[in-house]
């Protein structure tokens, strides 16, 4: 998640003070990423360090300084926009590297292992439908946010559910190390 | 508060000797006026058997069902098939529309075999059209309606009446997301209103909109969910 670049967002609507800047930010966000002042102005002062964006000269850092996007502000913010996020690497998902173990280790009941952390995903993605449910139809930010999250759970529970059934058709695993060792795959 | 819905030690097995197959094995399962369960699962794991059985439209092989504090085992045939009319509304995957009949004829039908007269059974079939956001199609045959049209038209005969135990198997089927969404708001809303709903699926999406979530494999209920503590929670934590 860019502050950086959500706060240029807001600015390029007009110019916005310290504190409007976070309050704008966290209602855009349906409130699920809190975000502390300190934050607010630390970014602002690193945009306006860059050239992105411009102060109120006169005023001293406070909730009623204000700031305004710059050329270069904008440029950035189209830029930004319109570039992929950095997916070109898998990340190292700390779940996949969990159940890998699991099926190495001796004594683990790795389907127990899935559903424990299905549970806890659903319980999760049941949290977010409760926002959304009692969103306004019209908190459009906040329905985006909750139906990106649930999207995102979903996605692992559906690789557990994959999984699960993977290991259901799989003779049990012979404890041992994860790789193959070389004369094994010589053969 | 009295369960609307209550298994105890439901077990259904099917053949017998070598092909026996146990379907569900030491069910118990809870619903009340109010609560939305979800039964979530792989396919073949026994979601839909304990919604037939649920619903009476089976008989467990051991175990006791009530319904609304009425034990199924000792109503006949024929209060069953009662009960079922006035009480449970079901939502199939498949829709299961009377082609030959219009939509409001479909949501009418289950009230008028109920008894109701034609007019009063259509007025109600009408308003609960009205609920689920389709007056304008009340004229329409289900081959003249959207998928999403004709499953909420299915969702208005479940709820048509004074449907106290809803139970819906995969109810958003192949639906995409804001039509499920849809369908789950009508579902949920019946809830609100006092009824108990039951809903089998493998759609995690759609299993979160419950209150409560029960994980169902090889016909045995292996864990469940804890009600959600509400979003502010999830806001601290983040």
């Amino acid at each position: 998640m860019s502050v950086r670049h959500a706060l240029l967002a807001l600015l390029s609507e007009g110019p916005k003070y310290g504190l409007q800047l976070r309050q704008e930010f966290e209602a855009r966000t349906g409130e699920v990423w809190p975000l502390n002042v300190g934050q607010v102005y630390t970014t602002v002062g690193r945009l306006e360090r860059d050239g992105l964006v411009e102060s109120d000269d006169a005023e001293e850092p406070g909730p009623q300084k204000g700031f305004r996007i710059t050329e270069a502000g904008r440029a950035e913010l189209a830029d930004w926009l319109a570039t992929p996020p950095s997916d070109q690497v898998p990340p190292r998902d700390e779940l996949v590297i969990k159940v890998l173990v699991a099926l190495r280790v001796p004594g683990v009941n790795v389907a127990g292992i899935l559903q424990a952390h299905r549970r806890h995903l659903i319980e999760t993605m049941h949290r977010y439908t409760r926002l959304k449910q009692d969103a306004a139809e019209n908190d459009i930010g906040l329905l985006l946010v909750a139906d990106a999250e649930i999207f995102r759970l979903e996605a692992i529970v559906r690789w557990l559910d994959a999984a699960d059934v993977r290991l259901r058709h799989l003779p049990p695993v012979e404890p041992g190390p994860v790789a193959a060792p070389m004369h094994q795959v010589r053969r | 508060m009295t369960p609307v819905l209550e298994m105890r030690d439901v077990t259904k097995v099917y053949g017998s000797g070598e092909a026996e197959v146990h379907a569900l094995t030491g069910i118990d399962l809870v619903v009340r006026a109010g609560e939305m369960v979800a039964l979530m699962g792989p396919s073949g794991s026994g979601k839909s058997t304990l919604l037939t059985i649920a619903g009476s439209l089976e008989q467990p092989t051991t175990g006791t069902v009530v319904v609304e504090g009425r034990p199924l085992s000792e109503m006949s045939r024929s209060e069953q098939a009662r009960m079922r009319r006035r009480h449970i509304g079901y939502v199939f995957q498949d829709f299961n529309l009377l082609p030959g009949l219009t939509a409001v004829e479909n949501i009418a039908l289950p009230l008028e075999l109920d008894g109701t007269r034609a007019k009063v059974a259509a007025a109600a079939a009408r308003r609960t059209l009205g609920q689920v956001g389709l007056a304008e199609q009340a004229g329409r045959f289900p081959d003249e309606l959207s998928g999403g049209q004709r499953q909420r038209v299915a969702i208005a005969r479940a709820l048509v009446g004074q449907r106290r135990l809803l139970l819906a198997d995969e109810p958003s089927g192949a639906l995409d997301t804001k039509t499920g969404e849809t369908v789950i708001r009508l579902l949920r809303s019946a809830c609100k209103d006092g009824a108990a709903a039951v809903l089998a699926t493998h759609d995690a999406q759609l299993a979160a909109w419950a209150d409560r979530v029960v994980f169902i494999r090889d016909g045995v209920a292996v864990d469940q969910t804890t009600p959600p503590s509400g979003p502010e929670s999830l806001l601290a934590e983040s």
